[in-house]
């Protein structure tokens, strides 16, 4: 898409003269568009106009690459799509193809899978918040939040070799069964972060400079945040109590006690804070899956080396860190799927930057674009 | 003085403030890496030298060795000698600042005004910088630049103005001299708005707006590289020095009265308690949006510094 950054649209300003109005080109490389996004911005003085998000950057053709591979061969494409959370795409992916192939996963395989999500929301809300931080110029939020997110990241690369792209998860299971000394390790990890999370809330969330740049920006109505497909803590900080993993529980979700936190004023203050409260009930989830589980296989029996589901096809959708992350597999009963279809959580919520955006400043724009916590691994597939 | 020496003087002067500037930023850069690295949990440089000291001289090394680009879109006449109209006058402000007891490069009169009054050119430097950059970033980055550098001078001065009231005397050589211990509580509030408006009036965090990077990437300077992009940070630590030594000179008390070198010593201690100050605020603070910004300097500051000159000019006629 040709997009025209040097027509300056005359337009009438409050006293009724004619004026230009100043089109600033933000990104595809930018620090803080959180990858390569690039955003049109048209302002009158600081205050931006029109905001148009031009996405495709890091678009890689992974649904289409998906019809040419066999179904195990597809689990390290979804990897790099939200590379911030790779857990979850795997997850997804495998419980569409475990639905459309009718394979049973033990128990032991879907506490795995619960504990390293978990994890995974862990890291991923910490760079959301951290990312945040440097938006607002709070560099050593940036640095705190990555603290916290490199423990869990040791955590996974003693799991799987991997820091950033585990292909962890497989159809049927897991890779494979917790590392000797791995739940110790992960208990300890999980018993000190709470302390670690309310500290950054302190300095951050707490500070009155952070709390004047994030109140009151970006406010997202619940009524628009339905509307507009919005879901993660993007849609729960408008108030909007919607969380897969409990009003459509998949997975052991329903064994365990935790709580979903919600905003209520639907600004960036409340998108982030409560990215931050669901790392604590993460940290609740986890201590409670690493009390229950049990000794067990991690990967379904007679799994065949070759998988080719029957004809037909199979959705399924979990709660990814941000948002309901949907995948739609459809199979011709060849060992290749026919088609696969990724519902991009970061790509419905970063459609509402053109929306939230006009009326406030350009740096309310960048803080706005962080908020919404978009992957381009994910918006562009 | 006149003729040879005068003119002998101020060329010493103006090299003596430059190569100050120059060893103020090589410090500052390699205390601001330690300092914020404390902050962060990391390390900072480590490897150059003892403590990684070298780090910054590398470093300078490496900026005056880098090619120095002309974007095809500036107004090269303006866009060349910006960075000189910033260094300059803030150069010349720092011989205004008491060293020690007793002595000042510039001893004169109306110290005071000239410290305050001269660096205000450099706006100039940053509004013209940015513009002729023709990079909208910077256009952007300039204009906040010159709105917070005007507005941050009122506050600034009238809280200079409450130690001036004080001390009977524009001269900062008097005003050192003339300093009691008891001011400290007496205008506690007027060192508060000095500290926040010298670190806007420099541009630094939580107020740097101007060149916000996660916002406008550097704003004014983000066309320039190498030894120019080198002056416009060599500037920006020039003013630390400058109103730190200035800030410990007039509202600590600067040497106590101990000539020399050894007044010198104590006056430099201050100044860098100063320093970490004001790092230690720029890593932990976000940053403000230009509109929170001049609330903070009209409807806060301003009135702060008026209050106290109220009370101080009060006390200075009971006295």
């Amino acid at each position: 898409m040709a997009v025209d950054i040097e027509s300056r649209t005359p337009v009438e300003d409050a006293e009724g003269r004619t004026v230009e109005e100043l089109v600033v080109n933000i990104g595809p490389s930018h620090p803080s568009t959180h990858g390569v996004c690039r955003i049109i911005a048209h302002i009158d003085g600081e205050i931006v106009t029109r905001a148009e998000p031009v996405i495709g950057y890091l678009h890689r053709g992974i649904e289409k690459m998906c019809e040419n591979r066999t179904y195990l061969q597809i689990v390290p494409l979804t990897d790099r799509l939200d590379y911030v959370g790779s857990m979850y795409a795997n997850w997804a992916y495998c419980r569409a193809v475990e639905r459309l192939a009718s394979i049973r996963v033990p128990e032991r395989a879907e506490y795995i899978r619960v504990i390293t999500c978990e994890l995974q929301r862990i890291a991923s809300h910490m760079m959301a918040i951290g990312s945040s931080g440097a938006d607002t110029g709070a560099f050593t939020m940036f640095v705190w939040a990555f603290d916290v997110r490199e423990r869990v990241v040791e955590l996974f690369e003693e799991l799987c070799g991997a820091r950033l792209t585990y292909s962890y998860v497989r159809p049927g299971g897991v890779a494979r069964d917790l590392p000797d000394g791995w739940t110790d390790a992960c208990r300890a990890v999980v018993d000190r972060l709470p302390a670690k999370i309310e500290e950054m809330d302190r300095l951050f969330f707490g500070n009155t400079i952070a709390r004047g740049r994030l109140k009151g920006v970006g406010v997202l109505s619940a009524d628009d945040a339905v509307a507009w497909g919005a879901s993660g803590p993007t849609a729960r900080g408008s108030g909007v109590d919607w969380d897969l993993r409990r009003d459509d529980p998949y997975s052991v979700y329903p064994r365990f006690d935790f709580d979903i936190p919600l905003g209520d004023a639907g600004d960036a203050y409340d998108r982030g804070r409560c990215r931050l409260w669901e790392a604590v009930e993460s940290c609740r989830i986890i201590t409670q899956a690493l009390d229950q589980i049990e000794p067990g296989p991690v990967h379904a029996e007679g799994f065949p080396r070759l998988l080719a589901p029957r004809q037909g096809d199979a959705y399924d959708r979990i709660e990814s860190a941000r948002g309901t992350l949907g995948v739609f597999v459809a199979s011709d009963g060849s060992t290749r799927p026919y088609r696969v279809k990724f519902r991009s959580p970061a790509f419905c919520n970063l459609a509402l930057i053109g929306r939230l955006a006009p009326g406030h400043t350009i740096s309310d724009l960048v803080v706005i674009l962080g908020s919404l916590d978009p992957v381009f691994g994910e918006v562009d597939r | 003085m006149s003729g040879a020496a005068g003119l002998a003087w101020g060329v010493a002067g103006g090299l003596g403030a430059g190569s100050a500037i120059a060893l103020a930023a090589l410090f500052g850069v390699w205390w601001e890496r330690k300092v914020s690295a404390r902050i962060q949990m990391r390390f900072g440089p480590q490897q150059a030298g003892p403590f990684g000291l070298l780090q910054t001289l590398a470093d300078t090394v490496k900026l005056v060795l880098k090619e120095d680009i002309l974007p095809s879109r500036a107004d090269p006449g303006p866009f060349l000698r910006a960075p000189l109209v910033v260094f300059v006058p803030i150069a010349v402000s720092l011989l205004a600042v008491p060293l020690s007891a007793g002595w000042a490069p510039l001893d004169t009169s109306v110290g005071a005004l000239f410290f305050l009054a001269v660096p205000s050119v450099s706006v100039l430097g940053v509004l013209v910088g940015g513009w002729a950059s023709g990079n909208t970033y910077a256009t952007i980055g300039g204009l906040r630049g010159a709105a917070q550098m005007v507005s941050y001078e009122v506050p600034r001065t009238l809280s200079v103005l409450s130690m001036v009231v004080l001390a009977g005397s524009m001269r900062p050589v008097g005003m050192m001299a003339a300093w009691r211990w008891w001011w400290l509580p007496l205008t506690a509030v007027a060192f508060v708005v000095y500290i926040v408006s010298s670190i806007a009036e420099m541009n630094r965090g939580p107020f740097d707006i101007p060149e916000a990077e996660s916002e406008l990437v550097a704003g004014y300077f983000a066309d320039y590289s190498g030894i120019r992009w080198a002056i416009f940070m060599m500037s920006e630590y020039g003013a630390i020095l400058a109103a730190s030594l200035f800030g410990a000179a007039v509202f600590l008390g600067g040497s106590h009265g101990v000539p020399g070198v050894a007044g010198f010593a104590i006056l430099l201690t201050e100044a860098i308690a100063i320093v970490t100050l004001v790092m230690w605020v720029k890593w932990t603070f976000p940053r403000f949006r230009s509109d929170q910004l001049m609330a903070l300097a009209w409807k806060v500051l301003t009135p702060m510094a008026l209050v106290q000159l109220a009370v101080v000019g009060l006390v200075a006629a009971w006295l």
